[in-house]
């Protein structure tokens, strides 16, 4: 990421950017508060122009620490790509859905919730996507237990034995 | 009236369901439900070594693996800073472009069988045959190879390789000629696809459509001219796009088109490749004793033949990844579904299913 | 054959009857057309050119109610699982399972971690013939098809001797 779009960035929104430590760094980590504005930012202005989302992905950094949603911005007119960071509180994990802005994160942001239990808030369909309505549990955290049964049918425990 | 399509159905490429709310034969919304196929892919990233995912990269695209094996083995190199030899790359780029036309063979006779030609269906299997042959030759499996290594490749090739793939390449470039009279320039076909399901550029940004979609909709954008990985730079090739021939910019018969073109293209690259290759290096070089990533995190992607194909690698500096995402085209395909499929009548929605070229292996994970 | 079920004594024309029909039976079972994972692509490239199946006299039918074989071609998912039994019991009697893959048979790659992955399509439906591989090749569908035709052709429907 060049160091001209992190200016223009703290220009913008002094309070939301997280200072790093390391500046060349190329990512930025923002607080999930203003995310929604930022975004639209991102989006609209003519010299950044990020028209297409790459990826959003969920990180779970153990059962003691902190959740992590990670969005890969890229622009298709001006060849730059952006990494943005936010972190999320465990018992809370909430952030601004970005849905209305790049139409892809629609399904994105639904499999990161299916998969961390992380709400998007201003969501207009916030429903699990990959696994079935009454699952219970979010699969990819790191304390997840595998349930015992689905429906009647039997999920068969890991075995060390079996190795 | 609201229509169950799926999950299972001839025509929906695995199992997809499709919730279609219907104005009598109109659609007026589109709901897929996806997940009856996720296998849980990113949770035995998180439990295996680097080394065990790439099997599993294979049977998430299974149309495609090579080209899953090769985001996946690039982003890996990168992440740990590995040089491959020279030969190494022209043999990914060579197996990764055949498996290419293997891909776009299956989505175009499939489509075709979607829409009501069986025949081209088993004139490009019979192609397609003959590309297996070759990786089958050269890794012993026929679908899932699990040949590119992080580093290297598990197999050189064959003796005979070189001549057999020329072979194939005589015998293939005359073929698509017959595709062409059997299903691109048919009447029917064209009356089926041409002006249906239009997918605007500035739509298909939006939504993160890659790929052939993309160029179907007249945006030049390939990954392997854009940001050139391996050795892709060192290859004459054009981007196909869709010109609108028949109908408009965007629909469905530009974004098959654009799949006849490509095949052509990667045609011209294989050819380039076989004649550049240093015929000399060993693909056990450069492999690493422990595949253990510092710390850190990055996002590749590549040019798949369904389109841009990421992979997000977070390394906590053990042997065992910390997360893997796996950023899949056909996810992004089927998303916009909704959107361009609003207004056609049912059968229409089939033919621009079809066109998308989705893979639920993909989709789910 | 539930209605003639246990109708017939054993005697030499009831007993022609039976191997007349359980041959008929055997040489064409109609499949289910039901794609699920890689393995599908399999089952397809066996279904197109090269292989052909239709010369063994399967042919395949999109529709639940006019197959007799069942062939489940990949990972059976827990979303899907109950799918499955759904059209098996759709299936018009006699029916036949075939559990195409390790994942098929018994969750195969996703056997560990795969926490919603039916650890075996057996769970949930019978099965009749087991192929292994991943996938496996044309040659062993083809190999297993055939061992299914030869259970049925064992099978005695009217006097309800079960085959080998
Ligand atoms: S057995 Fe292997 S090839 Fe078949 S569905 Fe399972 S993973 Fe895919």
């Amino acid at each position: 990421m060049s160091q001209d779009i992190r200016t223009i960035l703290k220009k913008a929104f002094p309070a939301a950017i997280v200072e790093q430590e390391a500046e060349t760094e190329d990512y930025l980590e923002v607080r999930p508060g203003e995310w929604f504005e930022i975004a639209t930012f991102l989006h609209d202005t003519p010299e950044l122009k990020f028209d297409s989302l790459q990826c959003i992905t969920g990180v779970d950094w153990g059962p003691e620490a902190h959740l992590e949603v990670r969005y890969n911005l890229h622009s298709m007119e001006h060849k730059h790509k952006l990494e943005i960071r936010i972190v999320l509180d465990r018992t809370a994990p909430e952030v601004p859905s970005v849905e209305k802005i790049w139409r892809v994160a629609d399904w994105f942001e639904r499999e990161v919730y299916d998969m961390y239990g992380i709400v998007f808030t201003g969501h207009r369909n916030l429903r699990r996507i990959l696994l079935p309505d009454d699952w219970v549990g979010w699969p990819l955290r790191k304390d997840y237990e595998t349930p015992e049964t689905y429906h009647g049918i039997v999920v068969p425990k890991i075995k060390e034995e079996w190795e | 009236m609201v229509l169950n399509i799926g999950p299972q159905h001839p025509s929906t490429h695995g199992v997809l369901r499709l919730k279609v709310k219907t104005d009598g034969e109109i659609v007026s919304e589109i709901t897929p439900i996806i997940g009856y196929l996720h296998r849980c892919f990113e949770k035995h990233c998180e439990n295996l070594s680097y080394e065990q995912v790439i099997p599993y990269t294979d049977r998430c695209d299974y149309i495609a693996s090579m080209n899953n094996n090769f985001g996946y083995v690039v982003a890996v190199e990168e992440l740990m800073g590995i040089e491959v030899p020279e030969r190494v790359e022209y043999i990914r780029v060579i197996m990764a472009e055949l498996n290419r036309i293997a891909s776009h063979l299956l989505a175009l006779g499939t489509y075709g069988l979607d829409i009501g030609a069986f025949t081209p269906f088993l004139y490009m299997f019979r192609d397609r045959e003959r590309i297996l042959d070759l990786f089958e030759m050269t890794c012993g499996a026929r679908l899932l190879y699990n040949y590119m290594w992080v580093g290297g490749l598990s197999h050189d090739l064959p003796v005979g390789f070189v001549e057999a793939a020329y072979d194939f390449l005589d015998y293939f470039e005359p073929q698509v000629k017959e595709y062409n009279d059997l299903l691109t320039y048919n009447k029917i076909f064209i009356e089926r696809t041409a002006d249906i399901g239009v997918l605007p550029a500035e739509v298909a940004i939006n939504y993160g459509v890659t790929g052939p979609n993309l160029r179907g909709s007249g945006v030049a954008w390939d990954l392997r001219k854009a940001e050139p990985y391996s050795v892709y730079d060192r290859f004459e090739f054009d981007i196909p796009v869709g010109k609108g021939l028949v109908g408009s910019v965007g629909d469905c018969w530009d974004r098959y088109w654009v799949r006849v073109q490509e095949m052509l293209e990667s045609v011209k690259i294989i050819r380039q490749a076989l004649q550049k290759m240093p015929s000399e290096g060993d693909v056990h070089a450069a492999l690493p004793k422990k595949v253990r990533p510092p710390k850190g995190s990055i996002y590749k992607r590549t040019e798949s033949p369904r389109g841009d194909l990421g992979y997000y690698i977070i390394s906590s500096g053990k042997p065992v990844p910390f997360r893997i995402k796996m950023r899949s085209p056909a996810f992004t395909a089927l998303c916009v579904l909704d959107e361009i499929a609003r207004g056609w009548m049912i059968s229409d929605v089939l033919a621009i299913l079809g066109s998308l070229d989705i893979v639920l292996g993909e989709i789910d994970r | 054959m539930g209605v003639l079920e246990h109708k017939f004594q054993d005697n030499i024309v009831v007993a022609s009857v039976d191997k007349l029909l359980s041959w008929a039976r055997s040489t064409s079972p109609w499949y289910f057309q039901f794609g699920l994972a890689c393995c599908a692509i399999e089952m397809m490239a066996t279904a197109a050119s090269r292989h052909d199946l239709e010369r063994i006299g399967m042919m395949p039918r999109s529709s639940p109610r006019q197959a007799d074989v069942m062939i489940v071609s990949g990972t059976v998912t827990l979303k899907m699982g109950l799918r499955v039994k759904r059209l098996y019991e759709q299936m018009a009697d006699p029916k036949y399972v075939i559990a195409m893959g390790s994942c098929a048979t018994s969750g195969g790659p996703y056997w560990k971690y795969g926490y919603h992955v039916l650890k075996g399509v057996d769970l949930v439906v019978p099965v009749d013939v087991y192929i292994p591989g991943c996938p496996p090749r044309p040659e062993a569908l083809l190999d297993g098809l055939l061992k299914l035709q030869e259970k049925i052709r064992h099978e005695r429907p009217l006097t309800r001797k079960t085959g080998t």
